[in-house]
This record gives C-alpha cells, structure tokens and sequence, in this order.
C-alpha cells in the first residue's frame, strides 16, 4: 500500500531527478556536522509574527533549498541567518539560531563577523556601479587587504569559482553594469566568494534570470557544494528539486516539513506538503 | 451589448482634439511669457552695463563718480563670503543628512526634526538676518565680519543642502547597501565606499545650487549692517567687507542716472557668476550621475 503511494507520487515529479537520486541511497546515512542549528525561533515585524517556532538543523557541504509560497517566511528566515533581517527596524526576535555552536541572536556577536563568514547572493543581481574588478575586490578591501598581487589572485580566483572568468577576463576594468542580467548575478556570487565564507545565502538568485543563465547559475551551486554550505530560498519547487540535498517547506511562518529533498518530493509526510509540490496551491 | 458607442466617440473626438491644442496653446504661453521676461530684462541689463564692463570697473573701488567706481571690494567679498559659506554649509549639511537617513532611528522624533528642517527651507532669509545678527554678530562678538556672514549665510542654505543631501543619499538603491553589509562591511566603510559615491552628483548639485543662492541674497547682510560700500579690500576672517548684491543695490537706488548702468554692470558680473555656479552644478550631474 505504503509502495503504491510512493510510486503515484513519483510519478508526479517524475521528470525531477535530484542529486540524492543520482548519486544514490548511501549519501543519505552521512551525517555532517551541523552549520546552522536553529532552536524555537520567533520572529516579528511590528504586530506580525512571521517567522513562529522555527526549528531547522542545516548541515555543512550540502545545499538546503527552502521553498513556499509566497509571504511564508522563507525569505525573512535566510535573512536572519546573516542577520540581514536587522535592517528592517521594527524587527523582534526570540529564540536561538547557533551557527556553528554559537548563538548569533548574542548581543556580543557583532554582525560584522557573522556576514564575513555568511556569505549572501541576494534576489536581483546588485553589482556595484564599479568595475568588475573593483567589485570582486570589494570585500577583500574592507577586511584590510590592500596587496595589489593578493587582491590579482583573489579575483582571479573567486572569478574562476563562480565560473565566469573566462567571460570576463579581458574586460576587469569594465563597469560591471555592461554584463548581461546573468553575468551580474555571477559576478555576485564570485564577490561573495572573495570573502571566502563558510556558508553561501542565497535569496532566490534566479528569479531575475533567463533560463539559460538560471542552469549556469544551478550548475555553479552543484560545484560550490563541495567547499560550501548553500542555503537557498526559492520559489521554483523543480529548481529545488533539481539542486538541493534537503528541502524544508515553509508555510505561514511555519516549517512544515525538512527532509531530504527526495523524499519531501516523493513521500511527503504532511498533506499540506504533498498539496503544494504537486502545485494544488501556492 | 457594447457599452462604447461608436457614434458617440466620433462626435466627442473633435471637442477633445480641440481641448487638447488649446491646453498646450495656453502652457505655451506661460513658457514665452516667461521666456520674454527674462529676455527684455537681460537685453536691458547688458545694453545698460556693457559700456561701463572694463578692466577699470573690476579694478576700482566704490566711488562719488560713476565713471570712476569699481567692483574690486563687492567681487572679491562674494569670492571670499562663498570660500567661507561652502565648506562650513557642506560639512554640517551633509553630516546632517548622512546621520538622518544611515543612522538615526526613525521615530517620532525625527520625523519632526525631518519635518523642520524642510520648514526651514521656507523661512525668509530676513529672519535668518535676525538670528545671525543675535548670534553671530552680538553674542559671540564677531561684529559685520565675514565670518559672522559666512555662518548666517550658511544657517540660510543649510536646511537646502540638507534636504538635497538627504534626496541624493536616499536614492541609492537600497541592494546596494545590503550588497556591502552583506560582506561583513560597517556602517561607515558602506558609506564612504557605497552610498557617497553615488550620492555625491546629487549632493553636490544641491549644494551648488544652494550656494549661488547664498551669494546672489541682500537681506540677511542688510540686516547684519554689512557696509554696502567699501574702500579696502578684506584682510582676515574678522574684518569687514562687502558683497556684489549690496553693491548693486546702493548703485540702484543713488540719485544720478550715470548709476543705474553702474549697477547694470554690477548685474551682468553677478550674473555671470551665477550662471558658472550653475554650470558646473549641471556638468557635475551630468559626468557623474549613475544610473542603477
């Protein structure tokens, strides 16, 4: 019985192949060690609760997709992660986020340092109105390194890593605002490698994006895995299908549901996940 | 059932193409109007002046005989007032803007030093006169010096620089900011590396502009008892000196007719002065300006 369902559901995102799914059951029994531990997390804007008792245990070196409809959260959860959230001034907060062991809601833990070692790509491409070089450059600078030959290698290879050195390589002293939409959001990411973060954010980096640059911008996520933690919010359930190692449903502020991707897509615990993949709302 | 008649339209066509020639028949008087104003009172103005335009008229000081008197002390005193008012205006008046929009809370209090400082903006220069002449002039003893016009004068265009600033920052896109905190940088290295530089076309076409209103405005100097004819020129911070403005308002309104071309003169050099101010102001917001 329990298999018959399995195979129906399947057959809903049968076209999705997810990573789990390529690279077989053994990934699954890995256990790595936690990046961000959140613990009864609360968040208001004013009057509004919209973030309510979350818990999530992300780990490193895998890619954590969030999805939901629209206004449950799912953006405000990434960030509080960087604690970008701060921003907004009539922001409360209760509960812990503790990234790697440390709560990061302290007063004593200075957003500064969070940010360098969380890095975040953010929804519409935002390069700064500087050369390509200048903007790689950008964080390097601001934590102190003033080498020309060092500040040479970072780019370079911050470039190389987001996989759009190649493009680029001739015109570093362009302004970064003659890249097409999909460049820009490259040039985003190698800016936010050149911190050399931990953790990646990112806050649906492809909704500004044609579908050609959206597969370059996947593929590069895949590569990235393997020295970063990728946490990424998206509205595209096939998107996070396609590239995420765990998947957590948001809805009304709520988690409903956090499990490894192949199963939120085919054996879904909770009626209200199962409704939203297989696009009866949201 | 279709609710546009299409016998109705074409009757109404004709009355609205009508209405429509004679609203831009009337906006384009307005523009000529203003246009032709501007234009006899320069024509006037330079077919007065011009005779009286030599290298004497800028070497000269204020004189009894209209042939012999000069511009020398009024232009170098609006040279020096403007070396005075700039830096003190744009110092304040940015910092001002800087600490509103990046670093103050926003709350009720703000919001009615916000609403103020926009009040400000619309008080008559006279009062400003009032102030200074209190404060500058009597309580801290700096007399009808420049430097006690250069402070009440930047009092005058603080509240214009402040909101001008305000505008230019607040219209760097938010993303970019988040792009900066978004790498671990400060408040400060996110402002001095993203938000001035692109803030700064804005900010300093504001400012400009400000300025030339301060150099072109009598009243607040009439008030501080600025002299309006001089014979020296100014030597130090404290000492007395006059404007451009005041000159040609004492030329204005002196009996002998030989005067008024005077004071045309005295016009066409201060307006001269205005429209490179102005100039500038638009080179630099042209050169500079990024678009997002």
């Amino acid at each position: 019985m329990v298999e018959l369902m399995n195979k129906t559901n399947k057959q809903e995102t049968a076209n999705i192949k997810t990573p789990s799914q390529i690279v077989g059951e053994s990934t699954k029994s890995v256990e790595r060690n936690s990046v961000f531990n959140t613990k009864n997390f609360n968040l208001w804007y004013g009057d509004h609760h919209a973030l309510k008792d979350i818990n999530l245990d992300i780990r490193e070196n895998e890619v954590t997709a969030i999805i939901g409809p629209s206004g449950c959260g799912k953006s405000t959860y990434i960030k509080a992660l960087n604690r970008m959230v701060e921003l907004v001034p009539i922001v409360k907060t209760n509960g812990e986020i503790n990234y790697r062991g440390r709560n990061i809601l302290e007063a004593s833990y200075e957003v500064e340092e969070l940010r360098t070692r969380v890095g975040m790509v953010f929804q519409k491409p935002n390069p700064f109105p500087k050369s390509i070089y200048d903007n790689i450059a950008y964080g390097p600078r601001i934590h102190g390194i003033k080498n020309k030959k060092v500040l040479d290698e970072i780019v370079e290879k911050s470039l190389r890593g987001a996989a759009i050195w190649d493009e680029v390589k001739d015109r570093l002293n362009q302004n970064a605002y003659g890249l097409s939409g999909g460049q820009q959001q490259r040039i985003c990411i190698a800016r936010c490698l050149a911190i050399e973060p931990d953790v990646i954010l990112m806050d649906e980096p492809t909704s500004a994006l044609d579908p050609i640059s959206t597969l370059k911008v996947e593929e590069l996520v895949q590569e990235l895995k393997d020295n970063y933690s990728i946490i990424i919010v998206t509205h595209n359930m096939q998107q996070a299908a396609r590239i995420s190692d765990k998947t957590a449903f948001f809805l009304n502020g709520e988690v409903v549901e956090f499990d490894h991707t192949d199963k939120i897509f085919s054996t879904p615990k909770d009626q209200r996940t199962e409704d939203y993949i297989s696009g009866r709302f949201g | 059932m279709k609710y546009i008649d299409d016998t109705v339209v074409m009757k109404r066509m004709k009355s609205r193409l009508k209405y429509n020639s004679i609203w831009k028949m009337i906006f384009l008087i307005a523009t000529t109007l203003a246009l032709l104003t501007l234009v006899i009172l320069l024509v006037r103005i330079v077919t007065q002046g011009s005779g009286y335009l030599n290298w004497d008229f800028f070497n000269n000081f204020g004189s009894r005989f209209p042939e012999k008197a000069g511009i020398k002390a009024a232009l170098i005193g609006s040279v020096l007032l403007m070396l005075i008012i700039a830096p003190v205006s744009m110092i304040l008046g940015v910092g001002t803007a800087i600490y509103l929009e990046e670093y103050a809370k926003k709350n009720k209090f703000t919001s009615f030093i916000q609403m103020n400082i926009s009040n400000l903006a619309g008080v008559p220069s006279i009062v400003f006169g009032l102030l200074g002449l209190t404060i500058f002039v009597r309580m801290l003893v700096l007399g009808k010096s420049l430097l006690a016009a250069g402070f009440t004068m930047s009092l005058l265009i603080l509240p214009v620089i402040i909101v001008a600033s305000q505008e230019a920052i607040r219209a760097v896109p938010k993303e970019q900011r988040e792009a900066s905190y978004g790498m671990g940088a400060t408040k400060w290295q996110t402002i001095t590396r993203v938000v001035l530089p692109a803030a700064i076309p804005g900010i300093l076409t504001g400012s400009i502009l400000a300025l030339s209103r301060a150099v072109g405005e009598t009243a607040p100097l009439v008030v501080l008892g600025i002299p309006v004819i001089l014979q020296f020129l100014p030597d130090g911070l404290l000492s007395q000196f006059t404007t451009l403005p005041l000159q040609i308002y004492d030329w204005a309104k002196r009996p002998q007719e030989a005067f008024q071309y005077v004071a045309s003169a005295g016009i066409i050099v201060l307006m001269i002065l205005l429209v490179i101010m102005n100039s500038i102001a638009i080179f630099i917001r042209n050169k500079f300006q990024k678009r997002y």
